[in-house]
This record gives structure tokens, C-alpha cells and sequence, in this order.
């Protein structure tokens, strides 16, 4: 039942405010939204309060019968891999509300019911064990996402908006080719039982690449990233917020829930394959990051080199590499969030992204500045930031798996810092060479109370990961034990 | 062979009398009313008394729907020595026609009235077509069904010339009406061979001599070859689809809801009754020609739907890409829920078609109709309830969940990819994805857009109410589709164990 309030809840509260705000336009919808998110948020807090270490299976499980004829059913549950993702999801949530407080002006009730929707069917996504419940949370999310990039983006929106609707769905098209395959093979859609389902090689490698069509463009795994620049440049603040935080972690989720169980031979197999398209996400995209002249583009680009090392973690096969992988996926959450929130409080002030306009922001705007160099310290992996320990662990892995993936991994360390503190130099330090910014004003304290959250957060997870670690360790042994055996 | 039974025919006569009653009684609503001093009058004014020939047929429509779905879980009857049959599947589509013709006269009432059409010859033309929908579902005789057909498809030539000032709509009527004779013909031909070498025109005594193995299989397959291009021609699929973006987009708005929802639901029953009640041993034969049709429907429909700018002619081409959907279930293997897929598909496409039409006809008002995107652009700023109910239609027909259009095409993909066809089901969601372009453009231009004129929404709170509901149906059948699809499933079952 947890788990239904935390899915239904802000879907709920989504609905209302866009029934009511359509009556009442602007009273009160942006506390509707607030009180929703932040209720939404608590119903997943028994999620981790109350979830069992020590039970490596599914906790919080609810089973109805949904459609009978195909025998597919509500099936939700968490373990370890999805539990943190659901509470991330509802937390992230709350800084979409606040971020758009004053800055959106047009339509707000649509806008805030969009993201109370949109996090609903994330937290559905992570939640649901049925594979067809899946797809429809999966697939549902395009719709509101749709939307917020359409209606409140820049000016090359629509571009924008079209990319990533037909671009996903083309991938989740071919997923769901694979799973009806599935069903057929098995007379169910409930992932557990797929999991168990003997299949060829030639079966498995044929259903991994329709699961990678959808995964890989949702990750954005090179070479099907492409849309995730233009995207996150022409998508408001939350919009960003939400995709680069959630939305990237769905597929790389869908890989642990159904790649490496469902065809672990595949997997194996093909494993090289995919760390080899992981290393070039993170060189050769942070090379491409590090020219970007406009901050979301580079944030993106960082964001696609950074989903490199968690896939790169996940297919390395070994505890460490997986668990690292999920940390990063969280930790990336926090820091991706807070860096495209601090590019927004910097758009809403100047009304552009680009890198050149900017320079000596520090001067006018140090409360602000130690916050955002803050994030970009944690983005390029320092140490007591929680950026540092999930990429730490994945390249231990990587050593540990093959000396020369390990260094060319640990290049994106150097890769991180050097475009990450490009940026920090050009936009924060310096001399002043912009008159508006000599007119910058610092943070505003619903800013300020944003960016210190999320400060707790990264340096809290980047001091102290064991809470986080001791949940996703015992389902990520049971996952690789069960990778480890042959299905064939 | 039973006797005439009446109780399996009753609502179809009731509609016919009905019907005819009210033929005459329309003879005395005065055509124009008197002038008034200082009114100014149209020409085509709305009689007086209209409005009684309206209710009746609202009141008439209602209880039809009523019989026919409590009729589902009957048992099968055989009226009129076999010429009519009354099973699970021909009362759950006729339920369902008559249910899209009630929503369509409701949804067209303003539309009618602003335009001076709101007459009572509208009314009685689309109870007869629907009476011909009906006789054609319920067939089980050749001749029962080219007479169903036949009464179906000459009301409708007269409704598409209705707005016999206008051109396009007087082109479109002899487009569709030399077509849809072309089709007929075809259709008689192929049936008369099925006559030749069986000597019967009872679907039944057909079904028993095709499986022998001393019939002549060519003529067989030659009469076939006729009997699918008919029915391709009237479900409007590649390459028989000419006449459908011409007629949808020159009719009236109000006719062209009546030919794009319930038409569709009887047609399918046709292609039901000719293929699995009568030529079922042929599978071999007339699956292969199906694949080929619904692949071009598909192709052809989603990617020419693109180039459209006419709101009302790319639902035509989406709707023949629609209908490559519907023919695609028809290839599932036949076991216990065979061709369910197909059923259900149809019966939630009409519910959205009802929908999509719907709004257009709201959003036009008297001197402008809404069929441009143009027309639609910036729906969102002024009436953002109706805005949505475009962009759940929108999805609903791009089969994204979800909304209904996601459960349809998850049923007509599993039927595939259980045939093992699974490289067609590959080629169907790819031709959806081009699909899924024009679908969000509309979505697009509602919400993104700025709006170029004043937008208005003329037509009844009843209207509005129903097409609200409309909406909420296409969702809650989309969160809850295992109601319908066990409906379907169900009659289907019964159906074929019965025959």
C-alpha cells in the first residue's frame, strides 16, 4: 500500500490542481503544489524507514489483478536497486515546485499538475514488478514531459519536444515487441518469472538489443545521446531538473531490472560491447563537453559522461562496479539537480546561458557562488562529495576487471574537473566585463534554502554513503548471483 | 432452419417502423416557418418540429443500445431461415454502433442547426444506414449481407450531398458513390463465385463445402481474391483507400462522423462474417492478403497523414492506418481467443473517432469550420478542458498509455507476435512511431501554438457534458481495460463455438 500512496499521491494532488486551477488560476495553486510534493514525499519515507537490510527479495509487495485476459497485475514492489530512486524521486519533486515559484507565470497550474504527474509515474516505473505496468509508466511519462518542454521551454521548444517523444518512443516500441516475445515464451508479464525463464542465446541477444533501444536512448548511452543537449537546453528549469535527476536513471534502472536478469548470457556476452560504448560516452562526450559554450549544453553533456560510468559499473559484473553504479546514479541526482537549478538562478537573473556572458559573478553573488562551485566540485568527483564515491567505486572495478578500462575510466575524473572548472572560472571568477552582471543580486532565501538542501545532501551522501550502500548491497549480490548462472 | 423467430429480429424492426413513422411524420414539419416581421430568415431555417423527430430518435436509439448490449451474453439465434442471425458478437457490435450513432447525432445536434441541415431527412438517412449496419452485422446469408450493405451505404451517399450548395461535398458524394458502387460490385462478383462452386448462399452451408476437399480451390480463391478487395474497399485500406480522404474531408463534419465511427464497427462485422463465419478454411488464403493490405494501410496511411494540413483529412489517413491495425489482429492463429483483437480494436477506435470528430464539430461554429490546424492552434489558452480532450484523443489514436488506443494496439500486437509474426508486429509499431508525428503536431499546435482568431465552443452543455465523458471513457477504458477486452474475448468465444 506504500507504495500505491506514493505513486498516486502526487498524481492525485497533480489532478486537483489542474481541475481547480483551471477555475482559479494562480490563488493558491503553487501551495497546492508544495503541500503535495511535500506529502508525497513523506509517504515514501516509510519506503527506507521501514525496509528490511537483511531481505534481499521484494519488500512492500501489493499484487491485484489488473487485466485478466493478458494476466497482467498491479504487481509493485521495491528492493534495494529501486527503493532509493522512489524516495529521490519525491524528493527532487519538491525542488521543481519551489524553483518555479515565481519564475513560471504562465499556465502554473498546468505546469505544477505536469510534475506532480510526471513524478508519480517515475516513482510508478521504479515501483512496478509487472513488465506491462512497467511499459505504461514508462511510456506514460513522455506525455507531461511532452508538455513542460513544449509549452514552457525555450525558443526552439517544439524542435525540442518532438525529439524526445519520438526519439523514446521509438525505443520503447521495440521494448514492447520484446516483452509481448516474453509473454508468449511465458504466459506472464511478471518480471520475477522472466527472470527465471530459460532462453536461448539467440533469443537473449535479440531481446537485450530491443531492451537497449529503449534503455540506451533513455540513459542517453553514446551514440543515441543526441537528443538529451537539445533537450535540456530548450526545457525549463524543472523540466531539466527532473530529466537529468529521474529520468535519465529510468533506463539506466531498466537495465538492472531487465537486461542483466532477464538475458544474463547476453549480457556477459555482449558486456565488452557496452563498456566499450561507456568509455566513449566518457571521453570522448566529456572531451565534447568541454566546448560546449552554453552551461545546460554542458551540464547535459557532463550528464551523458557521468550515465557512462554507471553503465560502465553495471556491466563490469562485480558487486563493487553494480554498487557503484546505483551510488552514482543517486549521487548524480542530487548533483545534476542542484547544477541545473543553479544555471536556472542564473537564467532567471540574466536571461541567457552563455558561458561568455558571464564572469566574475563571485563578486556580486558569493553565497551563490560557494553553493554552484560547491556543485561543480561534486560533479567532477571530489573527494567528501558524494560524487566522488560512486565513481570511486567504479573505477576500483574497473581496475580490478581490466588495468586499461580502469585508467581510461579514471580519465573521466580529469575530464570532469577540467570542464567543470572551465566553467567555474569563465562564469564565477574574473573580472566583471558584463554590465547586468554588475546588477546581479545574491540568492533569494527560497534559492538559498534550495542550494543548502541539496549541499546537505551531496556532502552528507559524499562523508557518510553506508546508509545507502547497506540497502543496495544485499539485492545487488542476489542480482549478480543470479547473472552469474547460465539461462541457456 | 428455425422458424421465423420474431424476438431475434425485434429491434430491427422496431427501428424500421420507428423509422418509417417517422419518415412520414417529417413529410408534415413544415420546411420553413412563416416570416416574422423584423426576424430576418435563413434559408434553410430549422423546421418546427424537428426537434419531436430528434427526441424520438434519441429515445429509440437509446433503448436499441439497451437490447443489444443486454443481448451479449444471450445465446445464438437463427431468424428467418437463416437469412439472419442474432449471437454474442453481431449484439455487441450492433450495441455499439448504435451507441456511436446516438453520441454522433448528439455531438452533430449545433453543428446541424448552424448550418441549416438540422432537418428530419438527416435524421431518418442515418437511422437507415444504421438499420443497414445492423442487417449487415446480423447476416448469415449472401444475400442478407449485400442487402445490409446496401442499405448501410446508399443513406450515406445521400448525407455526404447534403450541403448540396457546396462543391467539395457534391464531389465527394460521386466520388464515394461510384467507388463505393465499384466496391459493391466487386463484392457481388466474388460472392456469386462462392455461389458457383458451393451452390449455396447460406454462410453456414458455405462454411461446411469450402472445407471439402472436392471443391474447386481456384475459383475459391479467385471469389475470394474479389470478397477481401471489396471489403478492403469499404474498411478503406491501401490500395482501395481513395475514396476515403476525399469523402472525409468534403463531407460535413457531421457526416463525417457518421461514416467514420459506426460504418467502420458494421464493416468489420462484415469482414467477420465473410472471412472467419464463412471462409475460415481458407486462413491459408486470405491471411497472406491481409498482410499485404494492412502493411500499405499502415505505411501509406501514417506517412501521407503527415502532409496534411486538414485536420478532417488526416484523421481519413490515420484512419485507414487504423484499419491496417484492425485487419493485422485479423491474423491472429485461431484458438480460443482468436480475432477478439480485432473487436476490440474497432469498438475503441470508434469511441475515439467519436471523440476527435466530436470536438472539431464543437469547435466550428455557424459560418466556420473548424478543420485546419489552424483552426486548433492555441486551444489550450482559452479552453483548456478541451484542449485536453484533444490530447487524450490525440494519444488515444497514437497508442500511447494510457488512454484506450495503448490497450487496443497491445491486443492486435500480441495476437502478432503470438502468430509468430513477430517481424510484422516490428513493421506496426515502426509505421505507428511515424504515426505518433501528426498525432503530437495536433498536440502541438493546441498547446504550444499561439491562437491565430478567437477560438469558441458552440453546442449544447449536453454535448459538452457527453464528449467530457467521452474523454473519460477513452481514459478509464485505457487504466481499465480488462472489462471490455473480456467482453470481446467472451463474445467472440461464443460465437465461434456456436457456429
Amino acid at each position: 500500500m506504500i507504495l500505491s500512496f506514493a505513486i498516486w499521491i502526487p498524481i492525485f494532488f497533480g489532478l486537483i490542481i489542474l481541475f481547480y486551477g483551471s477555475e482559479h488560476p494562480n490563488a493558491g495553486v503553487r501551495w497546492l503544489a508544495l503541500i503535495g510534493s511535500i506529502i508525497g514525499f513523506i509517504a515514501t519515507l516509510p519506503l527506507i524507514l521501514q525496509f528490511d537490510i537483511a531481505n534481499p527479495g521484494m519488500q512492500f509487495v501489493q499484487n491485484i489483478p489488473w487485466i485478466p485476459r493478458y494476466d497482467i497485475n498491479y504487481h509493485l514492489g521495491v528492493d534495494g536497486i529501486s527503493v532509493w530512486f522512489i524516495v529521490l524521486t519525491a524528493f527532487i519533486n519538491i525542488f521543481v515546485v519551489i524553483a518555479a515559484w515565481e519564475v513560471i507565470d504562465k499556465k502554473v497550474s498546468q505546469y505544477m499538475a505536469s510534475f506532480l504527474i510526471l513524478s508519480g509515474l517515475m516513482i510508478g516505473v521504479f515501483a512496478a514488478l509487472d513488465a506491462l505496468l512497467f511499459y505504461v509508466f514508462f511510456e506514460a511519462t513522455l506525455i507531461p514531459m511532452y508538455i513542460i518542454i513544449g509549452v514552457w521551454g525555450g525558443h526552439n521548444r517544439i524542435y525540442a519536444a518532438f525529439k524526445f517523444f519520438l526519439y523514446t518512443l521509438l525505443g520503447s516500441l521495440l521494448t514492447l515487441i520484446a516483452m509481448l516475445y516474453l509473454y508468449n515464451a511465458t504466459n506472464t508479464f511478471d518480471i520475477l518469472t522472466w527472470q527465471k525463464a530459460p532462453l536461448d542465446i539467440v533469443e537473449q541477444v535479440l531481446i537485450f538489443f530491443a531492451f537497449f533501444m529503449a534503455f540506451a536512448v533513455k540513459v542517453p548511452m553514446w551514440p543515441l545521446h543526441t537528443w538529451l543537449p537539445d533537450v535540456h537546453v530548450e526545457a525549463p528549469t524543472g523540466g531539466s531538473v527532473v530529466l537529468a535527476a529521474i529520468m535519465l536513471k529510468l533506463g539506466a534502472y531498466g537495465f538492472l531490472r531487465f537486461s542483466l536478469p532477464i538475458a544474463p548470457d547476453a549480457s556477459q556476452y555482449l558486456g565488452p560491447f557496452i563498456i566499450f560504448l561507456s568509455l566513449v560516452a566518457v571521453i570522448y562526450v566529456g572531451t565534447v563537453a568541454l566546448v560546449q559554450k552554453d552551461m545546460k549544453k554542458l551540464v547535459a553533456y557532463s550528464s551523458v559522461a557521468h550515465m557512462g560510468f554507471v553503465t560502465l559499473g553495471f556491466f563490469l559484473f562485480s558487486p563493487l562496479g553494480v554498487e557503484g553504479g546505483i551510488v552514482q546514479m543517486i549521487s548524480h541526482g542530487f548533483v545534476s539537480g542542484a547544477m541545473f537549478l543553479s544555471i536556472g538562478v542564473l537564467y532567471d537573473r540574466m536571461h541567457t546561458r552563455q558561458i561568455a556572458d558571464y564572469g566574475g559573478v563571485v563578486h556580486k553573488m558569493p553565497a551563490f557562488t560557494a553553493f554552484a562551485v560547491l556543485m561543480a566540485m561534486a560533479n567532477c568527483g571530489l573527494p567528501a562529495t558524494s560524487g566522488f564515491v560512486g565513481e570511486f567505486m567504479v573505477i576500483l572495478a574497473a581496475v580490478d576487471y581490466d588495468f586499461l578500462i580502469g585508467i581510461l575510466s579514471a580519465t573521466a575524473l580529469i575530464l570532469g574537473a577540467a570542464y567543470s572548472l572551465w566553467m567555474v572560472k569563465r562564469v564565477f571568477f574574473g573580472a566583471i566585463h558584463n554590465k547586468h552582471v554588475e546588477e546581479l543580486k545574491d540568492l533569494n532565501a527560497r534559492e538559498y534554502f534550495m542550494m543548502a538542501v541539496l549541499t546537505i545532501c551531496v556532502l552528507g551522501m559524499g562523508v557518510y554513503p553506508k546508509p545507502f550502500t547497506d540497502i543496495i548491497h544485499p539485492a545487488v549480490i542476489n542480482l549478480l548471483q543470479h547473472v552469474a548462472v547460465s539461462k541457456i | 432452419m428455425q422458424a421465423f423467430d420474431l424476438f431475434a429480429i425485434l429491434p430491427e424492426l422496431v427501428l424500421l417502423v420507428v423509422t418509417c413513422v417517422l419518415l412520414v411524420a417529417s413529410v408534415y414539419v413544415r420546411e420553413r416557418q412563416p416570416a416574422k416581421a423584423g426576424v430576418e430568415q435563413d434559408i434553410f431555417h430549422t423546421p418546427r418540429g424537428v426537434g419531436f423527430v430528434y427526441f424520438f430518435t434519441m429515445i429509440l436509439l437509446v433503448y436499441l443500445a439497451i437490447v443489444f448490449a443486454s443481448r451479449i451474453s444471450d445465446v445464438s439465434l437463427v431468424a428467418m431461415n437463416g437469412l439472419f442471425q442474432s449471437d454474442p458478437f453481431s449484439n455487441l457490435l450492433k450495441a455499439c454502433s448504435c451507441g456511436a450513432v446516438l453520441i454522433s447525432l448528439i455531438y452533430s445536434k449545433q453543428y446541424l442547426i448552424d448550418r441549416g441541415m438540422f432537418r428530419p431527412d438527416f435524421i431518418v438517412l442515418s437511422l437507415l444506414a444504421l438499420l443497414g449496419q445492423l442487417v449487415l452485422i446480423s447476416g448469415s446469408n449472401l444475400l442478407t449481407l449485400y442487402l445490409g450493405l446496401e442499405l448501410m451505404a446508399l443513406p450515406t451517399y445521400a448525407l455526404v450531398a447534403m450541403r448540396h450548395n457546396s462543391e467539395k461535398s457534391v464531389e465527394a458524394a460521386i466520388k464515394y458513390f461510384i467507388l463505393g458502387a465499384l466496391a459493391s460490385g466487386f463484392l457481388l462478383y466474388g460472392m456469386s463465385m462462392l455461389y458457383g462452386v458451393t451452390g449455396s448462399l447460406d454462410l453456414i452451408e458455405i462454411f461446411k463445402t469450402v472445407a471439402d476437399p472436392r471443391v474447386n480451390h481456384l475459383v475459391m480463391a479467385f471469389g475470394l481474391v474479389f470478397i477481401v478487395a471489396g471489403l478492403a474497399f469499404k474498411l478503406g485500406v491501401v490500395p482501395f483507400h481513395m475514396w476515403v480522404p476525399d469523402v472525409y474531408q468534403g463531407a460535413p463534419t457531421a457526416v463525417t462522423l457518421m461514416i467514420a465511427a459506426a460504418p467502420k464497427i458494421a464493416a468489420f462485422g462484415l469482414l467477420f462474417r465473410l472471412l472467419v463465419n464463412t471462409l475460415l478454411p481458407l486462413l491459408g488464403d486470405w491471411q497472406p492478403m491481409l498482410v499485404l493490405l494492412s502493411i500499405l494501410s499502415l505505411v501509406v496511411g501514417n506517412v501521407t497523414a503527415i502532409a496534411q494540413t486538414n485536420v478532417k483529412r488526416m484523421l481519413a489517413y490515420s484512419a485507414i492506418a487504423q484499419m491496417g491495425f484492425v485487419m493485422l489482429g485479423m491474423l491472429s492463429v485461431f484458438d480460443d481467443h482468436a480475432f477478439s483483437a480485432s473487436t476490440y480494436y474497432v469498438i475503441t477506435y470508434a469511441l475515439t473517432t467519436l471523440g476527435s470528430f466530436g470536438l472539431l464539430m464543437l469547435l466550428s461554429r455557424k459560418g466556420y469550420d473548424c478543420e485546419t490546424l489552424d483552426g486548433l492552434k492555441g486551444l489550450n489558452k482559452k479552453h483548456p478542458w478541451f484542449a485536453f480532450i484533444g490530447l487524450v484523443m490525440m494519444f488515444s489514436l497514437a497508442g500511447i498509455p494510457p488512454t484506450v488506443g495503448f490497450a487496443a494496439k497491445l491486443s492486435v500486437l500480441e495476437a502478432l507476435v503470438d502468430a509468430q509474426h513477430t517481424f510484422i508486429a516490428i513493421i506496426a509499431v515502426i509505421a505507428s512511431l511515424i504515426g505518433a508525428f501528426y498525432y503530437l503536431r495536433v498536440v502541438k499546435v493546441m498547446y504550444f501554438d499561439e491562437p491565430l482568431h478567437e477560438t469558441t465552443v458552440s453546442g449544447s452543455t449536453f454535448a459538452k457534458g457527453l464528449l467530457s465523458l467521452n474523454c473519460i471513457l477513452v481514459l478509464v477504458l485505457g487504466i481499465f481495460p480488462g472489462g471490455l477486452m473480456a467482453t470481446c474475448l467472451d463474445a467472440m468465444r461464443r460465437t465461434l463455438l456456436g457456429s
